[in-house]
């Protein structure tokens, strides 16, 4: 394989805000390798969802750019998936439906009806959920909704998987029932992943890399930390393992020591134009 | 009923006794009180006050009519409606045997079928009405709709007509009539109408006046869409058809229909209004002529026209429920 499957050079983000543009990423620079499964991880606001958009096309960057399998990013499409944190699964379809929507877009001219009917079926199995295909969204717990995401993203055969924070509205038994199974779905189908998340331990199990970010504004990559533990990985044996305890204060170090974040309890007003500040952001950046 | 205290054969029989309730399917009464009886209760109330209160007004036709004054004029105008619809079926019978004996005479004698020339009962008038106001309603849809879902798919869109819908929303249906009686008498000129001009005056009037709650209403749910199903879209690389139809308009279907609802009820409403001020077949039209007749029974006959147009948009919006019900994911 190349050596580079997914790289990232240059890439600065510059938002259009009323007090003049907010620079949120200055030069990221990243390379990574088919199969790898990459985690982006950062106290928030440091634009690892910055990152994560601009791979999947939903942003454009203003300096720099992405390029997968020596094709330049510049609009979203199925070949980089995306796993939303709040499922983003169709309320009105059902979850077999939601499935299907995707298959039909990207499949329509490759496979037959049955090919697409037994490959629909296929993922919703991946992800234990086949009992579920005749349910909608609002009728299954939000563990389940996002299994029907993952394997909504999983039937595009993407060859990137995007997953933006993809555990973080779940419990934490839940969360952790789901990263063994994306453990166990990503050991039989070698995908390439970039995940963000927040959760250290959720990084350092599932990654073979954790980028940390510096935090924003002009958020950088900070520091990149190859995790070499063998695989299958098991949450309880590697709760006492000295490389794991390793590689979980030297995320902590930089997220605590390194790139604190300094959260002072300010005054209401000024805690209201912080707010306001944020969804301007936000507005500049859906714009 | 607590069935962890009481002794066992006690407790088999309250089950038993449950078990029949719920077999018989007898509703909880707490339940019946508060569903039917509060309400029932209302009505009373209001027929007691109406009945009391209606006598000390007078006015140049006589005093204010009670609810048993009203109830007799119903029955009355459903007699009228049944021996109008009798002799109705006498005329066309005679009718159908003359032309029987002309033609048996002369088999190619030209037979002249001519529908009854009676006034329309009350009833009859009901009828006119409800196609009216759904054919104007049915026109405000076509238009507001997909008018909706693209102002709220493009905002620039939406910018510039804004003013103008915010202008033209709050216009009153009497305001219109004039104009839209004009441009119908100017514009629909033909030999054999297939539409009485009254009938399309009354009707453009209810869909220029009913149609921006749906209107707004679409244009908002469009542009409300859940980001992320917006984003899924784009991920897919859904086509712009696609994407209405898929994701677009069924998100924004639960709005839809609110403004379908508020529209239906505005258009019930100006309908009445145009009717009585056009002088088309109607309801309206019936109020109007009751009044201007100015006989003893008159208020009395319009006070029942009044119940009946108000039952009549109840239920028209109950059927938009139960529609919406049908149709809507979020029900």
């Amino acid at each position: 394989m190349s050596k580079s499957h997914l790289e990232l050079t240059g890439v600065e983000m510059a938002f259009d805000t009323p007090k003049g543009a907010f620079i949120a990423l200055d030069n990221v620079n990243l390379k990574i390798k088919k199969g790898e499964f990459v985690s982006l991880i950062g106290h928030s606001g440091c634009g690892k969802s910055t990152v994560l958009n601009i791979v999947a096309g939903l942003l454009q960057a203003s300096k720099g750019g992405c390029v997968l399998d020596g094709h330049e990013v510049n609009s979203p499409g199925p070949e980089r998936a995306v796993v939303f944190q709040n499922h983003a699964l169709m309320p009105w379809l059902t979850v077999y439906e939601n499935v299907e929507l995707a298959v039909q877009q990207v499949f329509r001219k490759t496979m037959s009806k049955q090919e697409r009917r037994d490959w629909i079926l296929h993922n919703l199995e991946l992800v234990n959920m086949a009992h579920a295909a005749n349910k909608r969204p609002g009728e299954i717990s939000g563990g389940m909704a996002q299994r029907v995401g993952i394997a909504r993203a999983l039937a595009m055969k993407p060859s990137v998987l995007l997953m933006d924070e993809p555990f973080g509205a779940l419990d934490a038994l839940t969360r952790a029932h789901l990263q063994d199974s994306l453990m166990e779905i990503q050991q039989e189908l070698n995908n390439t992943v970039i995940m963000i998340t927040h959760d250290v331990d959720e990084a350092v199990l599932l990654s073979d890399r954790i980028i940390m970010m510096t935090n924003g504004p002009a958020a950088t990559v900070g520091e990149d930390l190859h995790i070499d533990l063998p695989r299958p990985r098991n949450r309880v044996t590697l709760a006492d393992d000295p490389t794991y305890v390793h590689y979980r204060q030297e995320v902590l170090k930089f997220l605590y020591e390194k790139q604190r974040k300094l959260e002072t309890i300010k005054p209401a007003r000024a805690g209201k134009a912080e707010q306001q500040e944020k969804r301007e952001e936000a507005q500049a950046a859906r714009a | 009923m607590s069935t962890l205290t009481s002794s066992p054969s006690e407790s088999t029989s309250a089950s038993g006794l449950r078990a029949l309730v719920e077999r018989l399917s007898i509703p909880n009464p707490a339940t019946v009180g508060k569903q039917l009886l509060l309400p029932l209760i209302g009505i009373l109330v209001f027929l007691g006050f109406w009945h009391l209160a209606a006598p000390q007004v007078n006015t140049s036709l006589g005093a204010f009519p009670g609810p048993v004054q009203v109830w007799e004029q119903g029955g009355q105008l459903w007699q009228e409606h049944s021996s109008q619809r009798d002799r109705a079926d006498k005329f066309i019978t005679m009718q159908e045997e003359r032309n029987q004996r002309i033609l048996e005479k002369d088999p190619d004698a030209e037979v002249k079928i001519r529908p009854y020339p009676g006034a329309p009962t009350f009833i009859d008038q009901i009828g006119t009405s409800l196609v009216t106001v759904l054919a104007g309603f049915v026109l405000a849809t076509i238009i507001a709709v997909p008018l909706g879902i693209v102002f709220g798919l493009n905002r620039h869109f939406q910018a510039a007509v804004n003013p103008l819908i915010q202008v033209f929303k709050p216009v009153s249906p009497l305001a219109w009539l004039p104009l839209v009686t004009m441009v119908v008498s100017a514009t629909y000129v033909s030999d054999d109408p297939m539409f009485e001009k009254s009938f399309l005056t009354s009707m453009i009037t209810v869909t220029l006046c009913s149609l921006w709650p749906t209107l707004i209403n679409t244009s908002v749910g469009v542009a409300a869409v859940n980001p992320d199903l917006l984003n899924v879209s784009r991920v897919l690389r859904l086509s712009f058809w696609t994407h209405v139809r898929k994701v677009v308009l069924p998100s924004s279907v639960p709005m839809i229909f609110t403004g379908l609802r508020v529209s239906l009820g505005i258009a019930w409403m100006v309908l009445i209004a145009a009717e009585m001020l056009a002088q088309s077949p109607g309801l309206g039209k019936f109020v109007w002529d009751e009044f201007q007749n100015g006989s003893s029974q008159s208020l009395s006959r319009i006070m029942v026209a009044v119940l009946a147009i108000g039952l009549i948009g109840f239920l028209l919006d109950r059927i938009m429920l139960l529609i919406q019900k049908k149709v809507a994911w979020n029900e």
